[in-house]
């Protein structure tokens, strides 16, 4: 097309504008393709917000895929049958490569991983507060896959058509696995809605207590969110924060009938006029509270990270130690001297 | 497949090495020192779950050999068992338990046995986990002073579980004798270009020759059993 390999000129000039007009054709370039649903990708002029707002949600999300290892891997070594342990151990497995990829995308915008960790640890930058409840029963498991991995890919479906195109690629494999992870966690459910009285009621307690902080995974009602508008006139975001957490009450509550157990809220029902459901009201005073760090495991979460990577230090030291050596040994430099299979670290190639 | 009395024995020896190996593995999700290693311990564990789950069932219901024997009646090798420790220490137990379970299954892959198939798909699986062992070791053994002090005591102190996995054991056709002379000469390959001796001392003892397989385990073994266990066994009956 023309007109696209016209702005990917004007927005690939090798050549920091060094004058106002230069900027602002940089800026009507980047406005266009943007406005014209075209990528915008690494090499290419974009504003200095908007790759800060990539950043920092790219980081974010990619920091919640490895704290959210945590409360599922909490059940691997418990897992009550060799298919089920197999099941969730892949699950656990690709979060941490959605997490690969993530923090990635991240490093085309030119930040690296050790920074965003960095930011992770010192509790400079933040991971999606769901993962400071605790997962107390086998059941909660299945209510992570169903609810949480539900909100999740309602939240990020329209994510595979954002205008940053690496998170865009990156969110398209991401949504194929995190269908199956929803669909494991359905079908744990399922298992024990139909199964002993004491699983259904396991399965039923899960529901109970993961429902309302799903809900609170879409992020503040329109009227509160402080990052929507931009977003969403960058193309990055598509649907507000309400508009999604709606789609998923609606998908949720034939599934619940269907799974045999019931949604907490006394005012949820089928609203004929609107041809959607409503529901009762969410208490935003626990969101902004657990956000604020008073969660039930805000502490532990963040701290087992912090443990896990002052103790790996030694080990991420050794690999960029003996990569040096080789470099200097066969005269070739550090980058990339190994692949992740063979358990590159991120400082290993620094 | 109908598996005769003396194949049983080996499948559930086998079995057990890795279903025991693979929880030890799972251990590290949400601890590993960097996110590659999340994905390759996870990568290995998955591996050694799914031989596990075809070996038992050979033996009997996955489930049940699994969740409700006792410690006394598994037949894993203690070597499979013990703590994950640092992660030089999980690397040394994978050196040896892997490259032991490479030059096995390679040898029954190409074989006509009863293992023969399943041996074809997992030297596969077990020639990336060598790979991953044998890389590892040259960075810690290469790498700074402290990996080397780490990878030496690990080594040192997994030295004396690695004689019982040339125990013969019923049922299992390969050479027991020469596996071990190949496993020798590649460990000692290995830690020759790590720059690290081969541990001294006995590989073998009065208590640790054969004592996995017969059912005699480590102390930490039977708390790893307890929690693997517990939810199966607190609802007796139940499906999942």
């Amino acid at each position: 097309m023309a007109t696209a390999a016209a702005h990917r000129t004007a927005r690939t000039g090798a050549d920091a504008p060094d004058t106002a007009t230069d900027t602002a054709a940089l800026q009507h370039a980047f406005d266009t393709a943007v406005a014209a649903e075209e990528r915008i990708e690494p090499r290419d002029w974009m504003p200095d917000a908007y790759r800060a707002t990539l950043v920092r949600q790219i980081a974010q999300h990619a920091h919640s895929e490895i704290i959210g290892m945590q409360p599922e891997a909490n059940w691997i070594t418990r897992a009550p049958s060799l298919r089920r342990k197999a099941i969730l151990m892949a699950k656990v497995q690709d979060e941490a490569g959605h997490g690969l990829y993530l923090y990635s995308a991240a490093e085309t915008l030119g930040t690296g991983r050790d920074e965003l960790l960095d930011k992770l640890h010192s509790g400079r930058q933040k991971y999606s507060s769901i993962f400071n409840y605790p997962t107390l029963t086998w059941a909660d498991v299945g209510a992570i896959g169903w609810l949480v991995d539900g909100a999740a890919i309602t939240n990020q479906v329209p994510l595979c058509r954002c205008s940053y195109g690496p998170y865009a690629r990156a969110m398209v494999r991401i949504c194929k696995e995190e269908s199956f992870h929803q669909r494991q966690g359905y079908e744990l459910l399922l298992a024990l809605s139909n199964g002993t009285e004491a699983q259904h009621a396991m399965a039923q307690d899960a529901v109970d207590r993961w429902w309302w902080p799903s809900l609170m995974m879409f992020g503040p009602p329109d009227d509160e969110s402080q990052h929507s508008a931009q977003s969403m006139e960058w193309k990055i975001k598509r649907h507000s924060n309400d508009e999604l957490r709606q789609r998923f009450v609606d998908i949720c509550v034939p599934q619940a009938a269907s799974l045999g157990l019931t949604l907490p809220d006394p005012d949820l029902k089928w609203n004929e006029e609107r041809g959607q459901h409503d529901f009762g009201a969410i208490d935003w005073s626990e969101f902004r509270d657990v956000l604020k760090g008073n969660g039930p495991c805000n502490e532990q979460r963040i701290t087992q990270r912090r443990r896990a990577h002052d103790e790996g230090a030694w080990v991420r030291e050794a690999a960029a130690a003996h990569a040096a050596k080789h470099a200097r040994a066969t005269g070739t430099t550090t980058t990339a001297t190994t692949t992740a299979t063979t358990g590159t670290t991120g400082e290993a190639r620094a | 497949m109908t598996a005769t009395v003396p194949a049983t024995t080996a499948a559930l020896a086998l079995g057990d090495d890795a279903l025991v190996l693979s929880h030890r593995l799972a251990e590290w999700a949400g601890h590993a020192p960097v996110l590659e290693e999340e994905v390759a311990l996870a990568n290995i564990a998955l591996d050694l779950l799914g031989q596990a789950r075809v070996l038992l069932s050979l033996c009997g219901d996955e489930d049940e050999l699994a969740y409700l024997r006792e410690e006394r009646a598994f037949r894993n090798l203690q070597l499979a068992e013990q703590p994950n420790g640092d992660f030089a220490h999980t690397i040394a137990r994978q050196l040896y338990f892997s490259t032991y379970q490479h030059l096995l299954y390679a040898e029954l892959a190409a074989g006509e046995g009863p293992f023969a198939p399943l041996a074809g798909k997992a030297v596969k699986e077990t020639a990336y986990h060598r790979d991953h062992a044998e890389q590892w070791t040259l960075r810690l053994g290469d790498g700074t002073e402290e990996s080397r002090e780490r990878m030496l005591t690990a080594l040192t102190a997994l030295w004396r579980y690695t004689g019982e996995m040339f125990q013969p054991v019923a049922g299992l056709d390969a050479d027991m004798a020469l596996l071990e002379t190949r496993w020798l000469e590649s460990v000692t390959a290995v830690l020759t270009r790590a720059g690290l001796p081969l541990p001294e001392g006995p590989r073998t003892g009065a208590w640790s020759a054969g004592a996995g397989r017969q059912g005699l385990h480590t102390e930490s073994f039977g708390r790893m059993l307890a929690e693997m266990q517990h939810l199966h066994r607190s609802h007796p009956g139940a499906t999942w």
